[in-house]
């Protein structure tokens, strides 16, 4: 069985300040980290692995600069088989369509998989748009924001709780599919001694493709084929100085907060 | 791509999302928001819903009520439940029939899961998760001024072209970044619930209806919905709140949010709670005001012991009145509040609840 676990490396968004006289982000320091969602999502493609280590393949696939290649070899310390990650510059500055498009054709170079698992979304874009479009570039069906699962006993089939807002649906759908995977499905686990002795070794292979390596057509990747730009980015405005509420005790402040409420009408 | 002929595509679409026969409450704010981005677009422009499911010719009237010019519906037994296979391919045929120009859904659970794969499949541009929409530069660049730092000066008012200007928080909420599709139609987006403004209420307001042929076969769907449950207890409804209380990282442990409850409570308000509290386990997730939880817009927000971290404030920064109550008079929650009260809340909360009257 073959697993692809679609990942992403993102500045930990945590950590991102803004610079208070130029209102532009600093990046500087910021850690680049595996997406979290998509941690979840090789967590689960692990827990299949540790079941049947044998005839279960987990294969990472990420698109970025290539210093992605080191969430690559840290997916690889916690237990996956092989990394590719599809890097150059003609799919550069791709939207959520144009990347699914790339990761789309990478998976049909592979000889397609069993199962694709994804992160809901990504930290720094919030979109949660690449694992449906890769799904229907591929024509797989999906399931999103999966929570728990369980598959049939030949594994042909899988079971999911899909959360809702106000709940869950229960959800069946044959493999191949695509799944993906929120904060509530696992607890994503630590990279092991042995396994990054394994993302060490030379015969563990993490390929970097480009675009001609997996043959998509280049209308469909890239800033220039994406169709959604970016118009214009900055950071809110802050806030004009508000009231700071005098007195000694906090009766007092409450009852100043109070009375400046009531003068204002908003009470 | 082949080119598109913008011309052909007229009228702004929004998906009014049902659940068991019960339109979302993002579905008013998306016609309200319609409308708004529909005198941008300039006379003939029609705001128009578009219904799916099984039984639900019922909810044109609401449609109307709070806006659509036009109500188009699709319905057939299986889309009793929502499948994303099934609601992918009427919409989309749909789409491909009529052009709209703009499509907007709501980033609900289910408009995440619906609107890229319909985006996919037409092979057109999908902003996600917007919380501004204009088409005018004109009235884009009141906006940024009113709101943001950008600098408006390379922005010329008269500027005649009719893009959708979509406004989104990215890096998590620290950066706003605005989208354009030039290139293909219709212009599709998520808006973020809780964010735009329904109208008001006009329960004699009728139009057209306009029911759809749906060309659906059980073999379209490719998943099976085994069931759908409802969360046991009462929802926590943070999005329609006039006043919201909110206890943070300073309420210390689960029986601290009863001060928060006996506050929320006399003000007739709404429990919400920061990641931080969550987290602890102190209160169910339901309660989340942020950029992972629930954006709200509260006339009055009320943050108790909250230190305001940046993925809180993109939940709750827009709410009309928020007063901060902390120990800390320079943390983030206090330098962005109308009106901030330092002091220990649990000595406090007690003594506003007898002040505010």
């Amino acid at each position: 069985m073959r697993i692809i676990v679609c990942a992403k490396q993102v500045p930990d968004t945590n950590e991102i300040k803004i610079n208070p006289e130029t209102g532009t982000l600093m990046r500087d320091g910021v850690p680049s980290i595996l997406n979290p969602d998509d941690a979840n999502a090789l967590e689960m493609a692990l827990e299949i692995k540790d079941k049947n280590p044998e005839n279960v393949e987990v294969i990472i696939i990420s698109m970025g600069p290539p210093q992605a290649k080191e969430m690559l070899e840290e997916c690889i310390a916690m237990g996956a088989d092989e990394g590719i990650l599809i890097s150059d510059r003609a799919v550069g500055g791709s939207d959520t369509w144009a990347t699914s498009n790339a990761i789309a054709a990478a998976v049909r170079k592979l000889g397609g998989c069993d199962l694709m698992i994804a992160g809901r979304q990504a930290i720094d874009g919030d979109t949660a748009q690449v694992g449906p479009q890769t799904a229907e570039k591929m024509g797989l069906p999906q399931i999103t924001y999966v929570k728990e699962y369980k598959f049939s006993d030949d594994m042909k089939k899988v079971e999911v709780k899909r959360a809702l807002e106000d709940g869950y649906q229960i959800i069946e759908a044959d493999l191949p599919c695509m799944l993906t995977a929120i904060k509530e499905l696992n607890e994503p686990r630590y990279m092991t001694v042995g396994g990054i002795l394994r993302a060490c070794d030379p015969k563990v292979k993490i390929s970097v493709w480009g675009a001609a390596d997996i043959g998509v057509d280049l209308n469909t990747v890239g800033l220039k084929a994406s169709p959604t730009n970016v118009f214009r980015s900055f950071t809110p405005k802050p806030k004009g100085k508000g009231v700071f509420i005098d007195g000694d005790t906090p009766k007092e402040k409450s009852q100043n907060l109070a009375q400046s409420l009531k003068a204002k009408h908003i009470i | 791509m082949a080119t598109v002929n913008f011309d052909e595509y007229k009228n702004i679409w929004v998906y009014a999302e049902q659940r068991d026969g019960k339109l979302m409450n993002v579905a008013f704010e998306l016609l309200g928001e319609g409308y708004k981005l529909s005198r941008e677009l300039g006379e003939g422009c029609q705001v128009c819903a578009l219904l799916v499911g099984n039984n639900i010719e019922n909810l044109a009237s609401e449609c109307f009520a709070y806006g659509a010019d036009k109500v188009y519906i699709i319905e057939d037994e299986l889309l009793e439940v929502y499948t994303t296979d099934g609601y992918t391919k009427v919409i989309t045929d749909a789409i491909k029939e009529y052009r709209p120009e703009i499509v907007l859904y709501g980033a609900t659970h289910i408009g995440r899961d619906l609107a890229p794969r319909c985006a996919a499949r037409l092979d057109v541009g999908l902003t996600a998760d917007c919380t501004h929409l204009n088409v005018r530069v004109k009235n884009y660049i009141d906006y940024a001024e009113a709101n943001t730092t950008l600098n408006t000066a390379t922005l010329d008012p008269e500027d005649p072209s009719k893009n959708l200007l979509m406004t989104r928080p990215a890096f998590g909420g620290n950066l706003m970044a605005t989208i354009v599709c030039k290139t293909t139609r219709p212009q599709m987006s998520t808006v973020r619930p809780g964010v735009m403004d329904k109208l008001e209420k006009k329960s004699e307001a009728t139009g057209e209806v306009v029911k759809m042929d749906c060309k659906l076969s059980v073999n379209d769907i490719n998943t099976n919905v085994k069931d759908v449950v409802k969360a046991a207890k009462a929802l926590v409804n943070l999005s329609d709140a006039d006043i919201i209380v909110s206890g943070g990282r300073g309420v210390k442990e689960a029986d601290g949010f009863k001060v928060i409850r006996d506050l929320a409570d006399k003000v007739g308000g709404v429990v919400g709670a920061s990641r931080a509290a969550v987290d602890s386990g102190w209160i169910d997730p339901s309660h989340q005001v942020g950029q992972t939880g629930t954006t709200v817009k509260p006339k009055i927000y009320i943050a108790c012991g909250i230190s305001g971290a940046i993925q809180h404030q993109a939940g709750m920064q827009t709410s009309d009145i928020i007063i901060a109550i902390n120990k800390d008079p320079d943390c983030p929650m206090m330098h962005l509040a109308d009106y901030a009260l330092e002091g220990d809340l649990f000595k406090v909360i007690p003594e506003l609840i007898e002040e505010w009257n």
